[in-house]
């Protein structure tokens, strides 16, 4: 296995970039790169004129959505629907396997947000047509979470298949030379058809010296993403803009990095074409899987391309700062201390920033996948962070914090309670190194009251939006800092508090993002109303911010309360962000 | 503060560097949990690279502390695995008893240790998921089962032997590798052996117990004398613990008084 060695001071080893004193690196130039490559998208109103009933209301729809329709985009429509012509087995189309049965008629297949509003008035809104935006939202909370279940392994393959195709999001991974790597739903033996499909489907294209980037199929979007000799298949009902989901499948390669590293990757597909990665990639399925999952689930983090921090004190944030840097051991690269996905502190070398992009990877491995928390002692983790380097492996110490001493069992702490140290060495036996620096931390920070200061921002939560500004007509925001490439977000509860009102939530949110950050748009101001949210995004040099409220809501007071959140975390800015970080 | 360290402690207390090796999936993770917590999870994710954990084991006339490396059995931390097992002077290496291409790749496991970690660790093998077989309902039979043949076989049990292995084809057992060829295995290598299981906790603290019991006192004098030292110099242990002891040297000189 490659190390990647620090030499401190000279930084010739890591990938150029700016020498920046900001904790975070700024990935929006990727993103506006990836916005501004050319598409052969079909639009979405094209999906809508598939919906009979949906043109009625697209007016209503954010049209900036709308990209170039051209002639390729047919083409691919048309090839998909003569590769599934010609596969006789295959005849149960893509679109006949809506799942009627478990989400009710097909009107509320298209129902937006509607189902926010209380249940009662969730019957009134069944009849009304919004803009299509996600297919999943009449469905109740099972609905959404037999999502993530296993499809099993029956032996009916009838059933099987059924149970596939009923799922909502699908993402494949597979070889140029066609072999089934990974796959969220089902097994290679299930999917090896499919795999055949969507590979006949891309080669076609590559024939003609072109990339196939996406395509629609009824109300399904395909979105393609090739990565060496890997390509990255999104399928979405769920109604999610490309770039979303492009993002979603490079945070899925990311993880593929994180696991072999670029170099042995590249090796092992130019010493074999036809390698089967599935087998070096052993153990690691849980990892994409837990990162689909949370993509599927809807989250901010992924969306803003943005870390959330704990919400703590000034001067608590710099004891626990001075506790890092005091403790510091002498192989340490980044030390983190992280509360159930929230940054805490971090101590780091002034040369180099963290990649948000990497941290994703870290919080999913340590906060998500069950891996690493299961094991139930310390973890020595090799582990690469591509967005730091993406050719060697740093080690990872990782400890969880029993802070919760009112709780005996630990099953019994959630994922946004448990807290974690994570100490990242380029030295692969500096095991004991790290150990060492953890118990010397937890000594400090017990000392301090640092502990007990974590453990009450934890207690305290996020802040309703009423708690920030009382009687206020938002229901829910996001925040991003710019220059601090962090978020912060007011409190899921009480409305957003089931999985099922969250992803809604958050499909509102990609539609306003999407809409604010469309190519060609130089928005700064976005007002979406609809029959059962309005919502509403800013933009400035500055920071982003999305909220969303009743239907019908005042556009005056929708914008002072806007404005108001934001005076707020202007002042409280020191607070919910990490400025800078204890840096060495 | 030597003598009242003693006083407290009557039994002289040694660490012993543990290590387990074995395919992916044949249940590492979920030994170490069983004897260290006393839990069992269904379905546990894989250990991603290795984990680190302690427990301490009674034995009548000492306390043995194991620190324990869980290391992942995927194949891509395989080139890690040195690291992990040299200096430690225990091994287990463990098998699933329902697949006999785990018993292999234990083999190979066994027979690197016998070429490259430290000459005088203790390895055991350990065939897991016994509950999956028909031995598996009784805890007794069990432990029996493998004691007898792994130590002088008596005739009457040796007949029940052959019984399981006769019930083995004709049931839906899902026993794939028999006792008797383990056990000839681990007899010809001069391994302990055992069968156990995770899921029912039956023979899990026996391995531990074993191991404790067979670890020369002449190496547990001189891996505790140079500390937690050269018994673990890899990972950096003996930097550290340099650094560790010079805070820490009253409570470790205590525990060498005890010893003697």
């Amino acid at each position: 296995m490659g190390t990647v060695t620090v030499q401190r001071g000279s930084g010739h080893l890591y990938p150029p970039r700016p020498n920046t004193l900001s904790l975070l690196n700024d990935e929006t130039g990727s993103r506006a790169a990836l916005q501004a490559e050319a598409t052969t998208a079909i639009s979405r109103t094209d999906i809508e004129t598939q919906l009979p009933e949906a043109s009625e209301s697209a007016h209503s729809t954010l049209a900036v959505r709308a990209l170039a329709q051209g002639p390729k985009a047919k083409a691919s429509l048309g090839q998909l629907a003569s590769a599934r012509g010609s596969e006789a087995g295959d005849s149960a189309s893509i679109r006949s396997s809506i799942p009627n049965g478990d989400s009710g008629d097909v009107e509320s297949l298209f129902m937006d947000f509607a189902a926010i509003a209380p249940s009662s008035q969730r019957q009134e809104a069944t009849g009304l047509l919004d803009f299509p935006e996600f297919a999943a939202d009449d469905i109740d909370d099972d609905g959404i979470l037999s999502e993530f279940e296993a499809v099993g392994e029956l032996n009916e393959e009838d059933l099987l298949l059924q149970r596939w195709k009923a799922k909502r999001k699908h993402y494949v991974i597979l070889s140029a030379a066609g072999k089934p790597i990974w796959t969220r739903h089902g097994d290679s033996g299930l999917i090896s058809g499919y795999v055949g499909v969507i590979q006949t489907i891309i080669s076609f294209y590559e024939e003609a010296n072109d990339h196939l980037r996406g395509f629609s199929a009824g109300d399904t979007r395909f979105v393609v993403l090739t990565r060496g000799s890997l390509h990255l298949v999104a399928i979405s009902r769920m109604m999610e803009s490309d770039n979303q989901l492009r993002l979603q499948l490079e945070a899925l390669y990311m993880q593929i990095l994180s696991t072999l590293t670029l170099p042995s990757l590249t090796h092992l597909f130019s010493v074999r074409p036809s390698t089967d990665l599935s087998r070096p990639l052993q153990g690691s399925e849980s990892l994409l899987s837990s990162l689909a999952d949370s993509f599927t689930r809807g989250s901010p983090s992924t969306l803003l391309s943005a870390l959330e921090c704990l919400k703590i004190r000034k001067q608590h944030r710099q004891a626990i700062n001075n506790a890092l840097l005091k403790t510091k051991a002498s192989s340490l690269l980044y030390g983190l201390l992280v509360a159930g996905g929230r940054l805490v502190s971090v101590v780091r070398p002034k040369k180099h920033s963290l990649h948000p992009g990497d941290l994703q990877l870290l919080f999913n491995m340590v906060f998500e996948a069950d891996g690493v928390k299961a094991g139930g002692g310390e973890s020595w983790i090799p582990v690469c962070l591509p967005g730091f380097n993406n050719s060697g492996y740093l080690y990872m110490y990782v400890s969880f914090l029993d802070i919760r001493d009112d709780i005996e069992n630990s099953a019994e702490i959630t994922k946004d309670e448990s807290v974690a140290i994570v100490l990242i060495s380029p030295d692969k036996e500096a095991f004991f190194e790290m150990q060492g620096m953890r118990d010397a931390l937890v000594t400090q920070m017990e000392k301090n009251g640092s502990l007990k200061e974590i453990k009450t921002a934890i207690d305290n939560g996020r802040p309703t939006t009423t708690d920030i500004v009382p009687g206020t007509v938002l229901h829910h925001f996001l925040y991003k800092s710019r220059a601090n490439v962090q978020f912060t977000m007011s409190s899921y509860a009480p409305e957003f508090s089931s999985v099922t009102r969250r992803r809604r939530l958050m499909s509102i949110y990609n539609n306003l993002h999407a809409s604010i950050h469309a190519k060609n748009t130089h928005v700064k101001v976005h007002h979406c109303v609809s029959r059962s949210a309005t919502s509403f995004g800013w933009v400035t040099p500055v920071f982003e911010f999305y909220c969303i409220a009743e239907p019908n809501t005042n556009r005056n007071a929708l914008a002072q309360s806007a404005s108001k959140i934001a005076q707020w975390v202007q002042r409280e800015e020191e607070r919910l962000f990490i400025i800078g970080g204890a840096v060495f | 503060m030597s003598e009242s360290a003693s006083a407290n402690a009557p039994k002289p207390s040694s660490s012993v560097k543990l290590v387990l090796l074995g395919e992916a999936a044949v249940g590492k993770s979920s030994l170490v949990l069983r004897f260290v917590n006393d839990d069992f999870q269904e379905n546990k994710e894989p250990t991603i690279g290795a984990a680190f954990l302690t427990q301490k084991c009674s034995l009548p006339t000492r306390t043995i502390k194991f620190e324990i490396w869980d290391t992942a059995g995927q194949e891509r931390f395989a080139s890690l695995a040195p690291m992990y097992y040299r200096n430690a002077q225990a091994a287990l290496v463990v098998y699933d008893v329902t697949k006999p291409s785990s018993l292999t790749k234990a083999k190979h496991w066994v027979a690197e240790l016998q070429r490259q970690a430290s000459p005088g660790i203790v390895i055991a093998l350990v065939g897991n998921k016994l509950d999956l077989t028909n031995d598996g309902g009784d805890v007794s039979e069990a432990a029996v089962a493998a004691q007898s043949e792994s130590e002088s076989a008596q005739e009457g049990e040796e007949g029940a032997n052959e019984e399981d292995d006769a019930q083995d084809a004709v049931s839906g057992d899902a026993r794939r590798v028999s006792t008797r060829e383990a056990t000839g295995y681990a007899e010809e290598e001069g391994l302990l052996f055992f069968e156990t299981s995770a899921k029912t906790g039956t023979n899990v603290v026996d391995v531990f117990t074993a191991i404790a019991n067979a670890i020369p006192e002449s190496s547990l004098k001189t891996g505790r004398g140079t500390g937690a030292g050269t018994g673990q110099t890899s990972l950096g242990r003996s930097a550290e613990d340099s650094r560790v002891n010079l805070d820490d040297r009253n409570a470790a000189t205590a525990k060498e008084g005890c010893a003697c």
